[in-house]
């Protein structure tokens, strides 16, 4: 057992190592602006001395590696500092739209996660039928789509023909559960698509190259019958593939809830992220691009651990 | 091996077997009408080099296509049911009960996420012969007949806790557990060393003849073949070329090609001793190596190599002959210790080396399609060392290139243009050599470059090469497991064990007792043309001790 | 029932009895389960529900046939060797070069095609189509249809060439590091990990966010977001030949590491390198389109696909459908590049499955 942890506890600052490398790159890249914030705030009525006051009060006298520090050490607490535009504390801008964005995200997961795995699966074992091939011409074209097109294409056919959904995906306090799946059903339905897509052909590649592997003919060969050769030979050892994909399209979800947000005008992180990129609203994009880098991290280093912790050669030893 | 095996009833029938392959555009024929008869309790030998067939009919007598593969005409008859028209669940219920499989690579043929012991009683609990706890003794018994270590316990390892030569031992048993009719063993011992091999055909044999199994072996070894079947069928691209049992097969073949394959080594060519009062060409002094971070691989290897002589280092994987190599051309440099070439020490690394010195030691590879670049023109292979070194260019690069092809007896009009996938195996080892020779240098390490050809055509290159060292004065470090070609070719003899050098001297000397005894182990334990080798090893080590002394 | 729903259903029996009748199974299956999904289809949404699927199968069956004659075309122009494999090609791969053919006489000519001027106002805003101008006005009166014919220069341009410029990169760097090995080797690795640990379009938003949406920010941004997938390929196929013998027997020769990659190793890797650039170039693509339809990709008045969405979406909430036009573009021309792509990788995979 002693591999297992020594090789998650590797993996584990690896990751952590990137997140650092990567919080450098944010905060730098910004620093690399001629100009700074003070003069954003003050833009036109910016004199020597105001600049200097309002420097020192925003501590942007300092040398940038302290500030960096200052930054990270914030971070990690969930202060990033106030926002240019507003004033606000950037923490109170994203705080509440950040669980909008997981929520959707998750809305669009429970979903697609097991519908894609499941159609994944049965697409591998009806290889080179012609259900398999429908299904790579429409999963082919679900990916190559943009997030925008399937989503206008919804609103087009789901709301303004029909009327079955609302096109805008505007939230308030009090609406019940069900009111809010409504609403945003449409947003989550884009990102399902696109997802489910990538998710089935990244399962079907898995499992077909599972289903290759000599001990699988081995089994055909001892008289298993096909589903017992699924269930007890290849599912085992499929969960490290599985978590992977599995992993990586939630992390792709993550990005491509961007464009969803801005499509039906959802309150989440992503609008917030391409609004302070639009006004160059600094500490709002460092905080939103960090947040989302995190994440992504988070979930592959959940796949790369998932797949130590099934691997049948780790888990027992020699 | 019952010899006695025709009198009894047929069990396998196959007549006029076809089994076609995709290749992406088309279906085209494997198996061109293949008959084959096999009565209960007959080992029957299959024969032939790669993509002769003989896997593929192995998996058609369980009734089984590969993917991408279809049986497309004759018929198999397995005790009374007909294979090819019977349903899948029918074919199914055979496999594993009455025709079980043993697989060429045991480490990718056992599923990494079960215990062996769980795979081996899936059958029998399957097919409800045994229940769990008798499925399981069982297995401990069969796992002692085959002399498995520990055998009460090793069945509750995962595959990968367990070494190669006792998985294959263990997949053996795995296929006698529901005792079927006949098992398919397809390359059992190919991935094996030699030494790992003799304790694995020695448990084959023993089971077999135990529970009277009729078995088909697959090998492309004939003295493996030899020791294992009653009979034997060749193949040759798809297709039968004789049948007959082992003696008369043995000694008395029909056919061409049979007889080219059977050929032994004709070749051999008188002993040279050094040279008096020369330094040595080529002098490895206590080298000790080791790839990063690894453990060292070479541990004070020390030989000499004369001007115009040839020295064989044998081993088997895993002994260092091959990293050997590596620290002579500078790919890896040693740790300690030192090459000297003609009395001067040279640069530890090849990117240290003068073009001249870099020009005086050349490689032939094992494998031809590797060492040539499929996508360039065999004019440019060998012109481009004479390019590089010579500085030779248009007309004279031109008349050098076909002096070269003449030199390894290739046509120079009809080879200056083609690319390498175009040439037969044999041609391209001679390209091979000539690249090496258009450097013009006076050492040549040859690593395998017999063992992936033919006994016929293996037999050409070594004549080649024995005649370029009499016309050109080279010398040679010959890397090679066959002890055929290094009785055939070589000078002197180093042997090499865990990266040591055991033992070395001339060739007559190496040959004739007393050996070192890892030099013994070696010498005895590869395969013999004599059918009654095997057995004759056995009584000679004892039954009992060739589990131990090939555990290695 | 109207005649067109019995015509339609005659002729789909028909058919089906057809094709079970020559024996045909491919052709019998898909078409009688067309015929029973009608029935499901023709008893819930009607009369328009059929037509809808007739009208689908239709538009399936024209590009079909397109494709065919156009893979039929390229074989007979083609020299033997191209059309040899050309000739097994799937109809996907064929309809997918079709489409990249078409694209590219559209960007080639398109002042050409286009009946007016890129940035020329012409009619009000959104005014709706006449003869005059095939798909209506955008938001400023700018004929559509020659806006989307431009627009395939800029989109398409812009994406072709921050796709050479990430390959470019990665390539040369995946070579360089797989001829070189050891610690350089390493590092180029662990800095392609990096940067791929970012998620590809928030690390664009903040390189526009710092250096403002100009084409040139974007082509960088792109080169340094997606070459490191580029050189991990690179990195393994070059990997792959590196290991080959003839690679150490030409090191050994004393071969500098350009004539390596020049000579030995690139002649060997070429088929997936261009399967990569056109997976990469779906990528991109997909990336500048939603960068633009964001607002900050080409920059008005220049025409563009992903801001003409943007720009014209309010028409959607009235159920016109112009808008989703360039969207559809995107979509098909990336469609068109992953058929073909996907056929060059079935190709080079051999006869795995």
């Amino acid at each position: 057992m002693g591999d297992i942890v020594s090789l998650i506890g590797k993996r584990l600052g690896y990751g952590l190592i990137t997140l650092l490398v990567i919080s450098v790159i944010i905060f730098f890249m910004v620093e690399m602006l001629p100009g700074d914030a003070a003069e954003a705030i003050l833009q036109m009525g910016a004199t020597e001395e105001n600049l200097a006051a309002l420097r020192e009060e925003m501590g942007l006298d300092r040398p940038a590696i302290i500030r960096y520090f200052d930054w990270l050490a914030g971070a990690v607490v969930g202060d990033f500092g106030v926002s240019i535009t507003s004033g606000e504390p950037v923490s109170a801008i994203i705080g509440e739209r950040f669980v909008n964005t997981l929520f959707l995200a998750a809305y669009a997961a429970v979903i697609a996660v097991p519908f894609a795995v499941i159609l994944g699966i049965v697409v591998a074992l009806l290889r080179n039928t012609l259900f398999d091939r429908v299904a790579n011409v429409l999963t082919l074209t679900s990916i190559s789509s943009p997030e925008f097109f399937l989503g206008y294409v919804l609103i087009l056919l789901l709301a303004v023909r029909t009327d079955m959904f609302p096109s805008l995906a505007s939230l308030s306090a009090d609406m019940s559960f069900g009111e809010l799946l409504h609403r945003t059903f449409l947003p989550a339905l884009t990102l399902v698509l696109v997802v489910t897509a990538h998710m089935m052909r990244m399962t079907r590649a898995a499992i077909i190259n599972l289903l290759s592997s000599p001990y699988i003919e081995m089994a055909r060969l001892k008289g298993t019958p096909p589903l017992k050769v699924i269930v007890r030979h290849a599912l085992p050892n499929a969960w490290a593939p599985i978590i992977n994909v599995i992993a990586l399209n939630l992390a792709y979800l993550i990005t491509g809830v961007v464009l969803v947000e801005v499509v039906f005008v959802y309150p989440g992180i992503g609008q917030t992220l391409v609004d302070a990129v639009s006004k160059q609203n600094f500490p709002v994009v460092q905080a939103c691009c960090l947040i989302f880098a995190a994440t992504f991290i988070l979930l592959n280093l959940a796949a790369d651990v998932g797949a130590i912790l099934t691997n049948p050669r780790l888990r027992h030893p020699k | 091996m019952s010899a006695t095996g025709k009198k009894k009833q047929v069990l396998l029938d196959i007549e006029g077997l076809k089994i076609e392959g995709f290749t992406g555009e088309e279906w085209v024929p494997i198996i061109k009408g293949v008959d084959l008869k096999l009565h209960r309790g007959e080992v029957m030998g299959l024969i032939g080099e790669s993509g002769a067939g003989k896997s593929t009919i192995g998996a058609a007598a369980m009734g089984y296509a590969r993917d991408g593969t279809r049986i497309s005409g004759g018929s198999i008859d397995f005790d009374g049911m007909e294979l090819t028209t019977a349903t899948e669940s029918e074919r199914r219920a055979l496999r594993g009960a009455r025709i079980a499989y043993v697989a060429q690579s045991a480490a990718a043929s056992f599923n990494p996420a079960h215990k062996i012991i769980d795979q081996h009683t899936e059958a029998p609990l399957h097919y409800r012969i045994q229940k769990r706890m008798e499925a399981q003794e069982d297995a401990m018994e069969l796992y002692e007949r085959l002399r498995l270590p520990n055998p009460k316990e090793i069945g509750f390892r995962y595959p990968h806790q367990v070494s190669g030569g006792q998985l294959q031992r263990a997949m053996t048993a795995m296929a006698m557990s529901c005792r079927p009719d006949l098992i398919i063993f397809d390359e059992p011992t190919t991935a094996l060393d030699v030494t790992t091999q003799i304790e694995v055909l020695a448990a084959i044999r023993d089971i077999v003849d135990q529970f009277d199994t009729a078995a088909i072996y697959i090998t492309h070894d004939l003295a493996v073949v030899a020791q294992m079947a009653d009979t034997i069928k060749v193949l040759l691209k798809g297709e039968e070329v004789e049948q007959a049992s082992t003696e008369k097969m043995l000694s008395d073949p029909q056919e061409d090609y049979t007889k080219s394959l059977w050929a032994v080594r004709s070749f051999k060519r008188p002993q040279k001793s050094r040279p008096k009062d020369a330094t040595a060409l080529v002098s490895v002094q206590n080298v000790d190596a080791a790839y990063t971070g690894g453990e060292k691989v070479l541990e004070d290897v020390s030989f000499d190599i004369y001007e115009g002589m040839t020295v064989a280092v044998v081993g088997e994987s895993g002994s260092g002959k091959s990293t050997t190599a590596r620290c002579i051309t500078g790919l890896l440099p040693p740790m300690s210790g030192q090459v000297l070439f003609k009395g001067e020490p040279l640069p530890p690394s090849y990117h240290d080396r003068t073009k001249d010195q870099l020009r005086q030691a050349q490689m032939i590879y094992q494998m031809a399609d590797t060492a040539l670049n499929p996508k360039v023109r065999i004019s440019e292979i060998i012109g481009r060392p004479a390019q590089f070194y010579s500085g030779l260019k248009g007309a004279e690069l031109k008349s050098r290139v076909d002096e070269l092809l003449d030199l390894i007896e290739l046509e120079p009009s009809q080879y200056y243009d083609r690319y390498p996938p175009e040439l037969s195996g044999g041609q391209k080892q001679r390209i091979g050599i000539a690249r090496a020779l258009a450097a013009e240098p006076s050492f040549i390490i040859c690593d395998e470059v017999t063992s992936a050809l033919d006994q016929l055509v293996a037999e050409g290159i070594l004549k080649l090469l024995d005649r370029l060292q009499k016309e050109l004065g080279l010398a040679y470090m010959f890397i090679t497991h066959d002890l055929a070609t290094v009785r055939s070719i070589a000078d002197e003899v180093v042997v090499m064990q865990n990266g040591k050098v055991v033992e070395q001297g001339p060739k007559e000397e190496m040959f004739t007792p007393p050996h070192h005894p890892y030099t013994d182990l070696l010498l005895s334990s590869v395969p013999e043309m004599d059918p009654n080798w095997l057995t004759t090893l056995l009584e000679e080590r004892g039954v009992d001790n060739v589990g131990e002394s090939a555990d290695v | 029932m109207s005649t067109f729903v019995i015509v339609y259903f005659a002729f789909l029996i028909g058919a089906s009895c057809l094709a079970a009748y020559m024996d045909r199974r491919s052709v019998f299956m898909p078409l009688f389960s067309l015929t029973l999904v009608s029935f499901v289809v023709g008893i819930v949404g009607g009369t328009s529900g059929l037509w809808f699927i007739a009208i689908a199968a239709g538009l399936l069956a024209l590009a079909a046939g397109t494709s065919y004659a156009f893979r039929e075309f390229l074989v007979a122009i083609l020299p033997t060797n191209a059309a040899k494999e050309l000739k097994t090609a799937p109809l996907t791969a064929a309809f997918g070069l079709f489409v990249m053919f078409t694209y590219a006489i559209a960007g080639f000519f398109a002042p050409w095609i286009a009946p007016h001027g890129e940035t020329e106002v012409i009619a009000s805003a959104f005014a709706p189509a006449d003869e005059n101008m095939l798909l209506g006005a955008d938001q400023l009166g700018r004929d559509m249809f020659s806006r989307i014919v431009y627009g395939t220069r800029n989109s398409v341009g812009l994406a072709l060439l921050a796709t050479s410029a990430a390959f470019l990169l990665g390539a040369s760097a995946g070579l360089y590091a797989a001829v070189r090995g050891g610690w350089m080797d390493q590092f180029l690795g662990r800095a392609a990990d990096v940067i791929m640990s970012i998620p590809s379009l928030i690390f664009a938003l903040l390189m526009l966010a710092i250096f403002g949406p100009k084409i040139i920010v974007i082509i960088i941004a792109v080169a340094i977001i997606f070459s490191p997938r580029v050189f991990r390929l690179v990195r393994s196929v070059a990997g792959n030949v590196v290991v080959m013998d003839y690679i150490e027997a030409a090191k050994l020769r004393g071969e500098k590491r350009g004539y390596l990659i020049r000579k030995e190793i690139l002649p060997n890797s070429t088929a997936p390198l261009i399967a990569e650039f056109g997976l990469e170039f779906c990528f991109v693509f997909l990336l500048v389109a939603g960068l633009s339809f964001l607002g900050l990709g080409i920059q008005p008045p220049a025409a563009d696909w992903g801001s003409m969405v943007r720009e014209n979406a309010t028409l959607i909430s009235f159920g016109d459908i112009t808008p989703l036009i360039p969207a559809a573009a995107i979509a098909l021309l990336t469609v068109a590049v992953n058929f073909v792509v996907d056929w060059m990788l079935f190709r080079s995979s051999g006869l795995k499955e």
